[in-house]
């Protein structure tokens, strides 16, 4: 008897630390669902609300009733939406590769050229970084209007083509590449442009993936820049339309059609990033250097 | 050196300049000219169509007694206020939850990341819909518990903080992930040896995981505070026009004087203020870190 007494209290401690435990487990998965629900919950109802016929927007269903294409049939015939979308595309991806591409071949000239000068022009591109956008927008919209390339591509394009950040990262990357595989490459009579492609390409893959999503997520999304340098719907992005679509007032906004341009601006942006999650995640904590 | 390809003169140079000069020229003609040109635009009044006239330092005298500029500031400094803790403090609740062994970690994390990568644009249109005062969600769902919910966009008194909750919704998961990935490393065997040392979980969040988190914290505290001084999209895209004036900030007031008013000079001169401004914010942290960023235990 005494000893069963002796043994209550520990036994019931260790129930007692297990319970405890258990709780404390339920309690984080409850604050992690309530959470994860207040992220997506506003993209749910963005799509609830697309797929809502307009006399039933007002309605708040999350499962719409009848649900129907109606609003994105509309969206494309009051704007030229496969242009628009193109445009995007089009500016998206060159940008990007251009960017990407460029900035490695800097890199590559900092990171494996003896030349004069390297260091002081490494430091301008350093000091470059610190500079905020809001900064250079300004003469670079009047470089752009001067030279008459309001409404273009070349506009909409080449500033986003020069990336000292990007330069910066490539060229600490291609330093960690170790020099014997070059030298390999040199006894065989290869040149910089064989070592640059077939060597440090290859070896700074996550790098460049990293970069290279991060440059595309960037661009897709941009807003300022396009809205001042792109106003003609012929030269339109994604983001631009979609600001043009809520009007002015909202009580003339059809939410339905607002939606329905908000799911096609961020539909791409999504399945890229379902795809290169983990070059996403890389990048926020790479651009930690940034600061 | 002797791991460079040994070649002389002009062949070597035509190798360089092949590599470097896309992107040197293009940085020196959209970045570092345009860096020079609008310290020099903050001289002149320029409209862009007749002749720059040199005003020596008039635009900053003008902006000194500007109170738009200082209205607008003033509303970046509330926001700030409100942003800045609550992002902060939300991304390390998510990045500790993040780190704990539960199930479906994965597909949690990129809950959290999904607002990151969408274009503000969209994100914008889709909490100018939530927050409608009458047809909005958000108050539909108050109403359901018997708060009335305020008009939100639609009133200037409470535009600010309608998107401030956006921006924090949008931002938190970018911080979360540099938390996380602060969290992670930190050395499994300091919680062991607490452990093993009796320390309960609370003791440990606040003598173990807190200072070692700090490097990361002031490197968030940073780079949050560099955005939210620059802070434009949302600020121009989700109030009602009426109700903008609550929440004008200062980035708008450059885009404002430079495309609305086309007052070039003035419009730079505000720009290199905002970077003065970022730019002594800045230092001050760099400055105060030691106090309180631990390298160490």
């Amino acid at each position: 008897m005494s000893q069963t007494n002796q043994h209550i209290p520990g036994a019931t401690s260790l129930a007692l630390d297990r319970a405890i435990e258990l709780l404390a487990q339920g309690v984080q998965y409850l604050l992690l669902i309530i959470l994860a629900l207040t992220m997506l919950v506003p993209f749910a109802w963005m799509v609830s609300t697309s797929l809502k016929t307009e006399e039933y927007v007002l309605r708040f269903d999350l499962i719409p009733q009848p649900a129907s294409l109606d609003s994105y049939r509309e969206l494309f015939d009051i704007m030229p939406m496969g242009r628009v979308f193109l445009n995007s595309l089009f500016v998206t991806v060159t940008g990007t590769v251009g960017q990407v591409l460029f900035s490695a071949m800097a890199a590559y000239a900092f990171a494996r050229m003896q030349w004069k000068g390297r260091g002081v022009v490494f430091s301008i591109y350093l000091a470059t970084m610190m500079v905020p956008f809001q900064v250079v927008v300004i003469p670079q919209f009047v470089l752009v209007s001067k030279l008459g390339w309001v409404n273009s591509y070349q506009a909409l394009i080449l500033p986003s083509l020069f990336s000292a950040f990007a330069t910066f990262l490539l060229r600490q990357a291609f330093l960690t590449i170790p020099r014997d595989l070059e030298e390999a490459a040199i006894m065989d009579g290869a040149n910089h442009l064989t070592i640059f492609w077939r060597v440090m390409v290859p070896l700074s893959k996550p790098v460049l993936a990293t970069l290279t999503v991060f440059s595309f997520m960037s661009m897709w999304n941009s807003y300022l820049w396009p809205l001042f340098v792109a106003r003609q719907e012929k030269y339109m992005t994604l983001p631009v339309a979609l600001a043009t679509l809520q009007g002015n007032n909202q009580s003339l906004t059809q939410w339905n059609l607002v939606m329905a341009g908000a799911v096609i601006t961020l539909l791409p942006i999504l399945i890229v990033y379902l795809f290169a999650q983990k070059w996403f995640v890389q990048g926020a904590v790479i651009s930690g250097i940034k600061g | 050196m002797n791991a460079m390809i040994g070649e002389r003169g002009i062949r070597r140079w035509g190798w360089v300049l092949f590599f470097l000069m896309p992107s040197l020229l293009g940085l020196l003609v959209f970045i570092v000219g345009p860096v020079f040109l609008s310290l020099g635009l903050t001289l002149f009044e320029w409209n862009l169509l007749s002749d720059p006239k040199f005003v020596g330092l008039d635009n900053f005298r003008e902006l000194y007694h500007d109170t738009r500029f200082w209205t607008a500031f003033q509303h970046t400094l509330i926001y700030i206020v409100l942003y800045v803790p609550t992002v902060f403090v939300t991304a390390f609740l998510v990045a500790l939850l993040l780190n704990r062994p539960l199930r479906g970690r994965a597909a949690f994390r990129m809950a959290f990341y999904v607002p990151v990568v969408s274009s503000w644009v969209a994100v914008a249109m889709i909490w100018r819909w939530i927050f409608n005062p009458r047809y909005g969600l958000l108050n539909f769902l108050l109403g359901q518990i018997g708060v009335g919910g305020p008009d939100w966009l639609f009133d200037p008194d409470t535009a600010l903080y309608a998107i401030v909750i956006a921006s924090v919704w949008k931002d938190a998961g970018f911080s979360a992930v540099l938390f996380l990935a602060g969290l992670q490393n930190i050395p499994d065997t300091y919680h062991e040896a607490a452990q093993i040392d009796g320390a309960n979980p609370l003791q440990r969040l606040r003598h173990i995981t807190i200072p070692l988190i700090t490097p990361t914290a002031f490197f968030v505290l940073i780079t949050t505070l560099i955005g939210s001084f620059q802070v434009f999209d949302q600020a121009w895209l989700m109030p009602e026009p009426f109700a903008r004036r609550g929440a004008t900030v200062i980035v708008q007031q450059i885009v404002n004087n430079a495309f609305r008013y086309q007052r070039m000079g003035y419009a730079a001169a505000m720009s290199w203020v905002l970077f003065l401004i970022i730019f002594v914010v800045t230092l001050i942290q760099i400055r105060w870190q030691k106090r309180w960023v631990h390298y160490d235990l």
